[in-house]
């Protein structure tokens, strides 16, 4: 690099930054009706500190930081518990249609019947797909899924008379948004333990399980990539119990058209449409979270869900209604990506996922036994949990192996979840990707747990080839910059 | 039929299968009981792409998008124009089908627009800190309450009557869950007490006015120890001064003006901005600038022992979104808007509103349900009910206003932006005359 320029410091300079007074980047109409007179100046704002850039800095801008991304559309992202399956092009497509993107939610509804048919069968195939009998699209994530569901079992028991069921129970294995919903929704969380195989404990279920638990939040497969094969007598005892059996259905894309939440005992089961039914992930959301459940919940359901009147589609209130979860109906344009998909796959499409993504995960199990530690020594479903424990025993954590597989190419798994796996490595590849991607990854883990042991320095130092280096996050939580520092003086 | 999404061919499978040391993929979901395995589902075949891009469209040509009419809808959801630019950067793959910046090292686009996000939201609000953004207007508003309560460890929440009545039911819902109490208060007779952990109200409000003495409902939060939280229309942010002016702790609001289209309703964005000493209790991603070994600059995601992935159930939120591509539409909006653009949106709605509001007031049967300051949107009270205006509208080709009937006698809820032409106005106006004369 000697005596070539310096690298360019991209973080630091901002739209705010780099504007100048004067430039535009659109053009507006001009007023053509009389000009209203304005209001008084102490209600009008004084300045508006937004940057003015011309349009090429706007394109340029972002798509410089594009590339400074990585994305399943740019390489393999085995991120476990995401399911980052490849998203279908076609979609973005049929999504930006003027007939979808250019409704209003509250335009007369004889104006609405082709979203409105749309909304009705994805129900129903959702419905379908699990089981149970009847769903509402509108959860915007499926946290919020999680917590409409939740909502619902405490409607649903104020109903009984049963408010003193006032514990919800989660396995010590669950994602982080199973205990974070149950509080949200005024529950104790309970923590049930797993057992040496990696399912529920029995034992730790049956003495946790009394007439005061609402519900148990069960992830199937589990965040292990294990399905409980204990599941129908879970069921029984939470059933006799009184309580409800709740299914985060985060994991679903192994048991695409062949297993159904329904069939095993589950009465309510949130789905994440950006990970089993293939809607992009945008970098964070926009996400949806549809809510699936058996008959006795469905009064309960948040409003609306679409239903038939003669051959019309209507929107409807169910009749003891949690109420509303968001502005309007839900992701619309998220739902109707997941439509389309399932609309291309069919139930034998549907098959082909689950097999695949289970062929695929349980490939890099077998590739990489030799080399890292597996926790749980069994099959797996749709993703693989290792542990990094041999390797640290050489100085090298699991951040570090995550960090030197950026210098190989791929985006690391998920790390240090779930927590009851000491330097977890969360592999989960989906169904969307080859042989030939799962070999290069592999190879790529192979490697770096030979220079663990013959040169530690280079992964615990890696990565070296990314556009950025380790960065100063104990500083960030310590003296938080969060927005462009305005008067000029940057902070640390 | 082998799917366009799976690359595994039949030989790839059998050389998996043997590596795995199973004989049949049968074996891989033995653990599933006999009992819960299903061979078939009721779902229709699955489509080629082309047969599916025609069913698509029959669908989408089943209904009549705004666009294609003329359009006076707003109530939570507007027609604002969106420069190409917007669509250009979201359509970006690297954008679009990364997630949740974990990885900070190979995510600095998206970490580096949260920033920029966080920073104009600031700027456009007048707060101190934002978040990078939640699900929508009426869960951000909801969110917000809940950090009251968690501020103040109080357990009432007091909603201003005027707040769009979708925003406070979904502020039921949440307090439902939280066994919270809501009080609706009208603003004449706002009774505060020490129980209330905030007062919320929208500005401009779901009626389309500005409230007309904000200064002494700030009094009477502060006054009682409650957080004002105000939700905003941030459209309105280019024209009218910033609830930071006038003393807002939390600052809320729905981002689908800013670059979205309607969508029929989703996917839209949170606004969620507050005062730094409410940081910590803040719902929702955070991201900080720091540098890396070199002093190169770089973002991470940041004060992340609030949230649920680290806190579990003593978390902020169970929130993991932050509606990130959509909030980069807002992102890249903002910056092709700049200082001078949005403002120049805004007077262009508030002249078009005043305008067409004038205009019909001066129709026979026509009046205008409230007086004084609003910004693009108004009731007018019509000489027949709402919903028989709207459906004569309609024949026209004209989407008329919201029917507001329920809470203000034969009012119409009418909204005017950018996107309507002098022209359009001068037809709604020509329209509602007629179907008021045949009254």
């Amino acid at each position: 690099m000697s005596g070539g320029p310096r690298q360019p410091d991209i973080g630091a300079r901002l739209t705010f930054d780099l504007g100048k007074p004067g430039r535009v980047a659109c053009s507006l109409p001009a007023c053509d009706v009389p000009a209203a007179e304005l209001p008084p100046s102490q209600v009008l704002r004084r300045e508006l500190n937004l940057p003015e850039l011309s349009q090429v800095d706007v394109v340029r801008y972002f798509l410089a930081l594009s590339r400074l991304n990585y994305s399943v559309d740019t390489g393999f992202y085995p991120l476990g518990s995401c399911t980052m399956k490849y998203n279908p092009k076609v979609h973005d497509k049929l999504a930006s249609l003027p007939g979808f993107t250019g409704l209003h939610p509250l335009q007369p509804l004889e104006t609405v019947q082709g979203a409105l048919a749309l909304m009705y069968d994805l129900q129903r195939w959702l419905a379908e797909i699990t089981g149970l009998d009847a769903a509402s699209l509108a959860p915007a994530a499926g946290a919020q899924g999680e917590l409409t569901g939740i909502l619902m079992v405490k409607a649903y028991l104020a109903d009984k008379g049963e408010e003193g069921r006032c514990r919800v129970l989660v396995p010590d294995s669950a994602h982080g948004t199973n205990p974070a919903t149950a509080a949200m929704a005024g529950f104790q969380v309970v923590t049930v333990a797993s057992d040496k195989q990696g399912n529920t404990d029995m034992q730790a279920l049956a003495s946790a399980l009394d007439d005061g638990v609402a519900a148990l939040m069960l992830t199937l497969p589990n965040t292990l990539g294990l399905f409980e094969p204990n599941i129908g007598r879970i069921a029984e005892m939470v059933h006799s119990k009184g309580a409800l059996l709740y299914g985060d259905g985060a994991n679903l894309n192994a048991l695409l058209g062949r297993a159904r939440f329904g069939d095993m005992g589950f009465d309510i089961v949130h789905l994440n449409m950006h990970k089993t039914f293939s809607t992009p992930h945008g970098g964070g959301g926009p996400g949806a979270g549809p809510v699936v459940v058996k008959g006795h919940l469905a009064p309960y359901l948040p409003t609306p869900v679409v239903g038939q009147d003669g051959d019309r589609f209507v929107l409807a209130t169910p009749e003891r209604s949690i109420g509303r979860v968001g502005l309007f109906y839900g992701h619309f344009g998220v739902l109707l990506r997941a439509y389309a998909y399932l609309r291309t796959l069919g139930v034998e499409g549907l098959r082909q996922v689950s097999e695949n993504a289970v062929i695929n995960a349980n490939y890099v199990l077998a590739r990489l036994r030799q080399a890292y530690h597996l926790p749980y020594d069994r099959r797996c479903m749709h993703e693989v949990v290792f542990s990094g424990s041999r390797q640290r025993a050489k100085g090298v954590r699991t951040w570090d192996i995550a960090k030197r597989l950026i210098d190989y190419g791929f985006h690391p798994p998920t790390v240090y979840f779930p927590l009851i796996v000491d330097e977890a490595l969360m592999i989960e590849p989906t169904e969307t990707e080859s042989k030939e991607a799962l070999d290069a990854f592999c190879d790529a883990l192979l490697a770096i747990a030979r220079e663990a042991e013959e040169e530690p320095q280079v992964v615990k130092e890696a990565p070296h080839t990314a556009p950025i280096g380790r960065l100063d996050e104990a500083t960030a939580a310590r003296r938080p910059v969060l927005r462009w520092p305005r008067e000029g003086a940057d902070a640390p | 039929m082998t799917l366009p999404y799976v690359p595994n061919t039949d030989q790839d499978r059998q050389a998996m299968l043997a590596t795995i040391g199973v004989a049949s993929v049968e074996e891989l979901f033995a653990d599933i009981p006999p009992e819960c395995r299903v061979a078939d589902l009721g779902l229709p075949p699955g489509l080629s792409e082309p047969d599916l891009v025609r069913e698509l469209t029959a669908l989408a040509e089943r209904n009549r998008p705004v666009d294609s009419m003329t359009c006076f809808l707003g109530g939570g959801a507007y027609r604002h124009f969106i420069p190409s630019v917007v669509g250009e950067v979201i359509g970006r793959s690297e954008y679009a089908t990364a997630y949740t910046p974990y990885q900070a090292e190979i995510s600095q686009g998206t970490l580096q627009t949260i920033f920029e996000f966080q920073s104009m939201v600031c700027e456009l609000t007048a707060m101190d800190v934002a978040n990078a953004g939640m699900y929508d207007g009426a869960s951000a508003l909801a969110e917000a309450c809940l950090t009251a309560v968690g501020v103040t460890g109080r357990r009432r929440i007091a909603l201003l009557s005027t707040v769009h009545p979708h925003h406070q039911a979904v502020v039921r819902t949440y307090a439902f869950g939280r066994d919270l109490t809501v009080d609706v208060l009208a603003p004449e007779s706002l009774a505060l007490s020490e129980e209330h952990a905030c007062l919320a109200l929208q500005q401009p409000d779901f009626f389309g006015c500005f409230l007309p003495d904000v200064e002494a409902l700030e009094k009477a939060a502060h006054g009682a120890g409650a957080l004002l939280i105000v939700s905003v229309d941030p459209i309105s942010l280019g024209l009218f001064r910033p609830p930071g002016e006038y003393g807002a702790d939390i600052v809320v609001g729905d981002g689908q003006s800013l670059g979205s289209p309607l969508n029929f309703g989703g996917p839209y964005l949170g606004l969620f901005a507050c005062r730094q000493q409410y940081l910590r209790q803040m719902p929702g991603r955070i991201v900080g600038r720091t540098k890396d070994a070199q002093g190169l600059t770089g973002y991470v995601l940041t004060i992340q022992t609030r949230e649920q992935h680290i806190r579990r159930e003593r978390a902020t939120s169970n929130i993991c979104t932050s509606q990130q591509l959509v909030a980069l539409a807002a992102t890249v909006y903002l910056a092709a808007m700049g200082r001078h653009g949005l403002r120049q949106v805004a007077e262009l709605c508030y002249h078009k509103a005043h305008y067409a509001a004038q205009r019909i007031a001066r129709l026979p049967g026509y009046s205008l349900a409230f007086d004084g300051l609003f910004f693009k949107e108004f009731v007018v009270r019509c000489p027949r009910p709402p919903s028989e205006v709207n459906r004569a509208l309609l024949e026209q080709g004209i989407v008329g206003g919201l029917d507001v009937s329920q809470y203000v006698e034969n009012g119409l809820l009418l909204c005017v932006t950018e996107m309507n032409s002098r022209q359009e106005i001068e037809r709604l106006v020509d329209a509602l005359g007629e179907i008021g004369g045949s009254a």
